[in-house]
């Protein structure tokens, strides 16, 4: 198959612009990420710069690609990466336009990579819980019913990838902020910071620029690993009580 | 060369908790005087980071990803094992402790191992402290599942993602102290060099791919947790950017390099599409609880599975070893599964792979059932071939994966260079000559949490010597070479790419030194290697500069170490004349086509020491002994 792509081109802080390349003779089974290596392979051959793009485990898992495709993040398929995007999900003569994550708390590094170290500072905020190596109990001193393991399980998929903050128009990063405190809060381990947790991710949230939730649930429809805004309302709930615990925390 | 595995007196049982007690401790005011260098943030990497940290030690951590979660150890699915015996069905340490001996093919140092399966019983606690979503019952008790290589159920999960959630719970830990000021973390940078004066290790040069900026750090200790080196045959489960680079320049530094034939190729995997390929994608083991493995009995039947009639269908692990059937170790599902390809009864396009079939366990506990154990799988595998799993079987073949050998270390896990430390699957101590289904998070986790957080004390109260200046000259030294090499990759300016060469020098190794190896197949792959390193060196063509964010260039340097260790991991395999485990070499097998080895010959760990790029490496030798699992051709059958 024969297609046409717009690929942002930018350096660091310069100004970027689109650029186009022809994406000729692609199988269909290629995944996304395997057309861009076949047209940076062509672009090397031609003396000209690759695309620089995110990825690593190329399986869905590690987070560390994604990019927009035609205004959507990671492209058209639902819970999906673009590394598991494949081609058959496209037609010939097609013109796509990809974009790095558009965000103030994501800094465009190079063509389609930006820097998510955002993500990180949020966790170190409170994203965890103090348990020194070694001092746990037997694994089975504390129960956890199979309903609050499942739910705490499937907010802990989150793979920080950044959809949700690409597919927000206030670029929030309230998704990735919530799938957190809530992983952690559905858990009798993650109880005794529970309140705490969330005042601070949620303050290192507003100071990386990442805009607040209005409810639009664009996150939702992208994220790649189906995170429900229903956390969000979660998120929002423990933060009231814990402003109401810790009112020297009221603004 | 000096090999002293300080293992410690006395029997396996009391070993490591006599060797607890007879180590030397930093007391608490002290630790935070000492710096640690801590590269990778994988499972090892980050646990080890994070608890060095807690106890009062400073660290810096480093990692190529552009967050120490996105470590590979995040795409292990199926699960880690411990010696909890929560199912009640026989399981205890020693079980685990024979089990990994056995299932390692008697090429694990026993005390290491024992260690081991003591250890996991405290991984689990933790981590479950954590906050680690394991799957659960419903009373709230925790689940197990099977794996390769056992009869007890001892594996914990959380759903298909294990990895995921383990590394996110050591990365969460990690954060935690980065944000109390105990660990700096360096994202987006690569180790270059390690930098040894007087025969000890003082640090690391490192480029700092976003900027190129290369640079000199100074400290007490040195620890890798870089993962294995699985990607130098191109196409393997491993994310893009795992390489063998730090442990190899190490290795050139000194460290002696153990086993690099102990390379292990996980049955269950999608099988290759085209040219383009990039990566192969595991499909996990766990799935061989359910699915039956198969292949038509008729060679070049073109039919669709559904159209072969029972009769008709070999399915040929149950019928080979019918009292672990689907559940065979991995290196003996890898290579049937060769052996059925080889005999024309490959399916699908290309003839290829074969089938994991889920209808009876589909009939058997249905579809909902199904979905929730592996739902994540199934989706995945529908993603990438645009086939739907719950209604045709799956088609997988074996493809490299996970590689025991790695830089030798002792009981301690320093490797021969004092002040270098190894942990997780850059050492080679656990596993053997095969590792078993959900080992390796085990092992990483041990390593990171419990071992080496104690032994480096010991190593610092034992070894004190003031911190040198990055401004020393062997680290000057040091960032000259790496500027000299990079500079050599960006001006050869020749007509290949670097994923060319990578694409050849993998097919080369898969054919000649992948699943079966043989004396003759071998020889040819060392008279190919040096050649194709040398039109690398001439030919290769990186665009760009080294000031900047290059991701070409990085792969370059990744493909130009890939390429020297690639003639040893032959070499190794050349050497090794028997089978055993994931090592099979054609001319050593049973009659009924399994691992022959030959303990009096190859008893041993073999070591090898670096004498130049084309020179052929001094080899030296751990011997092995087997007082607790004695000496036996491994049966599955």
């Amino acid at each position: 198959m024969n297609l046409t792509l717009h690929v942002w081109r930018q350096n660091g802080a310069e100004q970027g612009r689109f650029e186009t390349y022809r994406a000729e003779g692609m199988s269909e089974h290629m995944s996304f990420l395997e057309l861009l290596d076949v047209v940076n392979e062509r672009l090397i051959a031609a003396g000209q710069d690759p695309i620089a793009f995110d990825h690593d485990c190329r399986e869905g898992i590690c987070g560390m690609c994604g990019f927009m495709i035609n205004g959507e993040p990671h492209g058209p398929l639902p819970a999906t990466t673009v590394c598991q995007l494949h081609m058959r999900n496209y037609r010939d003569g097609d013109e796509l336009w990809l974009e790095p994550w558009r965000a103030k708390g994501f800094p465009v590094l190079r063509d389609l990579a930006v820097n998510r170290g955002a993500f990180d500072r949020i966790i170190a905020a409170g994203g965890f819980t103090t348990a020194r190596t070694g001092t746990a109990l037997d694994a089975h001193a504390v129960l956890v019913p199979k309903d609050s393991a499942e739910l705490a399980m499937d907010a802990a998929e989150c793979i920080a990838c950044g959809a949700c903050v690409a597919a927000c128009p206030n670029a929030s990063a309230m998704l990735f902020t919530a799938a957190k405190v809530a992983h952690l809060g559905y858990l009798p381990q993650g109880q005794p910071e529970r309140y705490q947790r969330v005042l601070a991710m949620v303050e290192q949230h507003d100071a990386e620029g990442f805009g607040h939730c209005t409810n639009h649930g664009a996150c939702q429809t992208a994220c790649p690993k189906e995170i429900k805004v229903d956390y969000i309302a979660r998120l929002n709930r423990d933060l009231r009580v814990a402003r109401f615990r810790d009112r020297g925390a009221l603004d | 060369m000096e090999l002293n595995a300080h293992i410690p007196e006395g029997p396996i049982e009391q070993k490591w908790e006599k060797h607890r007690f007879d180590s030397k401790l930093v007391n608490p005011a002290n630790k935070r005087k000492y710096e640690i260098i801590v590269v990778g943030s994988g499972l090892a990497g980050a646990s080890a980071a994070a608890t060095l940290s807690e106890l009062g030690y400073r660290v810096k951590c480093f990692c190529y990803q552009d967050s120490p979660r996105r470590a590979h150890s995040i795409a292990a699915q199926g699960g880690i094992n411990a010696a909890k015996n929560y199912q009640a069905d026989g399981d205890s340490v020693y079980r685990l402790f024979y089990d990994t001996v056995k299932g390692g093919d008697f090429r694990a140092r026993e005390a290491n191992v024992y260690r081991l399966a003591q250890l996991s019983v405290q991984i689990i606690d933790h981590c479950v402290a954590q906050g680690v979503p394991f799957a659960r019952e419903y009373g709230g008790y925790l689940a197990n599942r099977s794996f390769g290589g056992a009869q007890v159920s001892r594996t914990f999960y959380a759903r298909g993602q294990t990895g995921q959630q383990l590394l996110l719970g050591a990365y969460q830990q990690l954060q935690k102290e980065v944000h109390a000021g105990g660990v700096q973390m360096y994202p987006r940078h690569e180790m270059m060099e390690l930098v040894v004066v007087d025969g000890v290790a003082r640090g690391v040069i490192t480029r700092d791919l976003l900027t190129g900026k290369v640079e000199a750090f100074s400290a007490d200790a040195v620890v890798l947790g870089t993962g294995g080196y699985a990607n130098v045959f191109f196409l393997s489960t491993n994310a893009k950017g795992c390489n063998v680079t730090a442990i190899w320049r190490a290795h050139k530094k000194g460290a002696g390099f153990a086993n690099p034939c102990y390379t292990q190729i996980h049955p269950t995997c999608l099988p290759p599409a085209g040219e383009y390929q990039s990566k192969l994608t595991l499909m996990s083991e766990s799935l061989r609880n359910d699915g039956r493995v198969w292949v038509p009995v008729k060679p070049g039947d073109g039919r669709q599975p559904h159209e072969i009639p029972e009769a008709e269908r070999d399915y040929y692990l149950e019928r080979y070893y019918p009292s672990y059937g689907n559940l065979a170790p991995r290196d003996i599902s890898s290579r049937r599964a060769k052996e059925m390809v080889d005999l024309g009864r490959g399916v699908g396009p290309s003839g290829v792979g074969v089938y994991l079939d889920f209808r009876d366990a589909i009939e058997r506990l249905g579809k909902s059932v199904i979905e929730e154990r592996y739902g994540n799988l199934f989706d995945m595998y529908q993603n990438i071939t645009g086939e739907d799993p719950y209604q045709a079987p799956m088609r997988i073949y074996p493809a490299p994966h996970y590689t025991m050998g790695g830089l030798w270390v002792d009981y301690n896990l320093m490797s021969t260079i004092p002040g270098l430390h190894v942990i997780g699957e850059a050492n080679f101590s656990d596993h053997g000559a095969n590792r078993l289904g959900a080992s390796a998070l085990m092992q990483g986790l041990a390593d990171g949490y419990f071992i080496l957080p104690l032994t480096i004390g010991d190593y610092l109260a034992r070894n004190r010597q003031p911190r040198l200046d990055p401004g020393h000259s062997a680290f000057q030294d040091a960032i000259r070479d790496v500027h000299a090499r990079t500079g050599r990759l960006l001006q050869a300016r020749g007509s290949r790419s670097v994923q060319d060469f990578h694409r050849e020098l993998g097919r080369l190794l898969w054919e000649y030194c992948g699943m079966e190896r043989t004396e003759a197949g071998l020889r040819q792959a060392l008279e190919r290697i040096p050649a194709l390193r040398e039109e690398f060196w001439r030919n290769v063509k990186v665009p760009g500069a080294g000031g900047e964010f290059n991701q070409q260039l990085e792969y370059a340097g990744r493909v130009a170490d890939f390429m020297e260790f690639a003639e040893l991991l032959c070499i190794d395999a050349l050497d090794r004349d028997e089978s055993c485990g994931g090592h099979f070499r054609v001319e050593h097998q049973t009659a009924d086509g399994e691992a022959q080895r030959d303990d009096d010959r190859f008893a041993h760990v073999s070591v090898w020491e670096f004498a130049g790029v084309g020179s052929a490496p001094r080899k030296h030798r751990e011997e092995l002994t087997f007082e607790h699992v004695p000496l036996a051709q491994r049966s599955y059958k």
